[in-house]
């Protein structure tokens, strides 16, 4: 059986990438993930580390899970996810603590809990088990990409009115301070991660009309 | 008056529909109906209109509000002028604290209502009322130094995250006015307590005299120091440190009267707030002697329970904050439990975690997230009633 071929980058190849990053995007769409977004969100630069390794942990995990996918029976397809995920965030936390070990640390446990993130198995059970290596391989990047935009976005608020920094860096000048500026030590508190990203909802559905669910 | 009532409907038709202000209907109607009793009139179905509306309705809480701000400017004055050691009239001492609490305010209700308006004009809705009261609330539930800033961005952060995102006055779920102060707690804790706050000019540190101790009664008893909780008449009269409008039982009692005659306040949730509290005193009270108690513990367990009704802000989030209409409880009944349970917590909190030397806002928000539980609860429980009354006669 001869397949059409399809050009890499089709329209559809594309909208897999682009779509997560808008109009299903995982956290303030799909609202998923939403732990790990309240937890390493008070810095810029743990939350970038994050938002790679999860790229690279849902990618690989996507493309892996796609090519096994007419062998896998179904019956424990999901034991044979957890082990390719498993073993993605394993090299990713062997990797950050060989280089990064300073962040590894602050990142904690939560490297590890990528495992039980609910994009990357939602996005194996729906799209990977029934599409093509490619196709999957993109849509992991999207999905990977559209929480990491809004983890990265969270924590850029959370670090400048929190901390008054960014990535590690002071922004917020030393004669704001003399002035009587200071920081907002409730953006440090992890409540304020959830209001954070119910604003970014907020003015996302403001801009994105077909977003507003109608009742 | 009525030059006032000729004015305005001389400049009505500008504003309704193809007028030349058409944009800015929202602003005019709230003025407007702001000065007068709107004559709008149901045309459908057997309704009652009451000529006390929500403006009217407001207007009667900020009224009571009047005792408690202005004990507070001359407590503010007066503890000036003590921790500084000088004399000062009674006209004196009442200006420092009118010139201290003013601009907070005036700070209040201008970041306040201009988001309400702006929020208006953008959705097209009219101008809620609501602004009014939380306006009044916040400057007298803040401590006398808070930089001006900081009451602006939580005025803000109250009438924005606090209110119009849940669709405006009506409909939000914890009280604007505690929602602005436990921002500010939680983002700047060294403005909202400490030893230094409560009194003004004592963060800069000039003149203050040595003997002057800038500690509120509360967080006395919580150091153990119970000898040093002011006398009996200073705390009922309200000459003791703390924010600038929760200090005076008897002026909040006053204001508690108005609320209770003009039938605005509740008085089961008042009620029952002041009896769940007095419980914990006692229950604390009677544990007191416990073993596996610090010191410090023992001392502050052993406060009378109902000396605890008046440290603190706990008789003005019972009577102020409590009974606001949209965050409590609905029902006959959950009103009852809901304020019980606000004084039980406030005083478990005050006194147990050390963490937080005034439980009452705690209390009182998480309450305001149950209220919609105790109501459904006690629904419910009103249908299985009667169900059951219905069967047996069938």
């Amino acid at each position: 059986m001869s397949e059409e071929k399809e050009p890499l980058f089709s329209g559809k190849n594309i909208k897999l990438l682009t779509e997560p990053l808008n109009d299903s995007n995982p956290i303030t769409v799909q609202v998923l993930g939403i732990c790990s977004a309240l937890a390493i969100t008070v810095k810029v630069k743990p939350a970038f580390v994050m938002a790679v390794s999860v790229v690279f942990v849902m990618a690989v995990s996507n493309v892996v899970i796609s090519l096994l996918r007419k062998t896998v029976p179904p019956r424990i397809r999901i034991i044979v996810q957890l082990v390719v995920i498993a073993a993605m965030v394993i090299l990713v936390d062997q990797f950050l603590k060989a280089f990064l070990f300073d962040i590894s640390k602050q990142l904690s446990v939560f490297v590890g809990l990528i495992i039980t993130n609910c994009i990357i198995m939602g996005r194996l059970e729906a799209f990977a088990l029934s599409n093509k290596p490619w196709p999957a391989f993109l849509d992991g990047l999207g999905n990977a990409a559209g929480y990491g935009v809004i983890l990265i976005i969270v924590a850029f608020f959370r670090e400048f009115l929190g901390s008054g920094t960014i990535w590690g860096y002071q922004v917020i000048p030393e004669g704001f301070y003399d002035f009587g500026y200071e920081n907002n030590g409730f953006m440090i508190l992890p409540p304020m991660a959830l209001i954070v990203v119910g604003v970014i909802i907020w003015v996302q559905r403001a801009k994105n009309r077909k977003l507003v669910e109608s009742n | 008056m009525k030059s006032l009532r000729r004015y305005l409907d001389k400049l009505k038709p500008h504003f309704e529909k193809g007028g030349k202000f058409e944009k800015l209907h929202s602003t005019f109607d709230a003025f407007e109906t702001f000065m007068f009793v709107p004559d709008k009139v149901t045309t459908k179905g057997a309704h009652i209109r009451d000529s006390v509306d929500m403006k009217r309705t407001m207007s009667i809480v900020v009224f009571a509000l009047v005792p408690t701000i202005l004990f507070g400017m001359w407590n503010i004055g007066f503890h000036h002028f003590k921790a500084t050691g000088q004399e000062g009239t009674l006209f004196e001492i009442f200006w420092l604290g009118f010139l201290r609490v003013l601009p907070i305010i005036v700070v209040s209700y201008g970041v306040g209502l201009g988001i309400e308006f702006a929020f208006a004009q953008f959705r097209g809705h009219e101008v809620n009322e609501g602004f009014l009261v939380s306006g009044m609330l916040i400057p007298l539930v803040l401590p006398v130094d808070v930089p001006l800033w900081m009451v602006a961005l939580a005025t803000a952060f109250a009438v924005i995250i606090g209110k119009e995102v849940f669709g405006g006055t009506g409909m939000n779920i914890l009280n604007p006015a505690l929602t602005a102060r436990a921002f500010l707690f939680f983002a700047y804790p060294s403005y909202m307590s400490g030893d230094e706050v409560w009194t003004h000019g004592m963060i800069q540190g000039e003149g203050i005299v040595d003997t002057f101790s800038g500690a509120t009664p509360l967080a006395e008893a919580a150091a153990g120091n119970i000898d040093k909780l002011p006398q009996l008449s200073e705390m009922f009269f309200g000459t003791i440190l703390g924010s600038i409008g929760e200090t005076s039982t008897l002026a909040i009692l006053i204001g508690a009267a108005i609320l209770l005659f003009t039938g605005v306040g509740s008085a089961r949730i008042m009620i029952s707030t002041f009896v769940g509290g007095l419980v914990m005193g006692l229950l604390l009270n009677a544990f007191s002697t416990a073993e596996g108690l610090s010191e410090t513990a023992q001392a502050f367990f052993s406060v009378p329970a109902w000396q605890h009704l008046m440290l603190g802000g706990f008789a003005f989030g019972a009577v102020f904050m409590a009974t606001d209409p949209v965050s409590a409880s609905q029902t006959p009944k959950g009103k009852i439990i809901y304020g019980f349970l606000i004084g039980f917590l406030a005083i478990l909190i005050r006194v147990v975690n050390p963490a937080y030397p005034e439980g009452v806002m705690l209390a009182i928000l998480l309450m305001n997230v149950f209220a919609p539980l105790i109501d459904h609860y006690v629904i419910e429980n009103n249908i299985k009633k009667r169900l059951k009354r219905a069967k047996i006669k069938a």
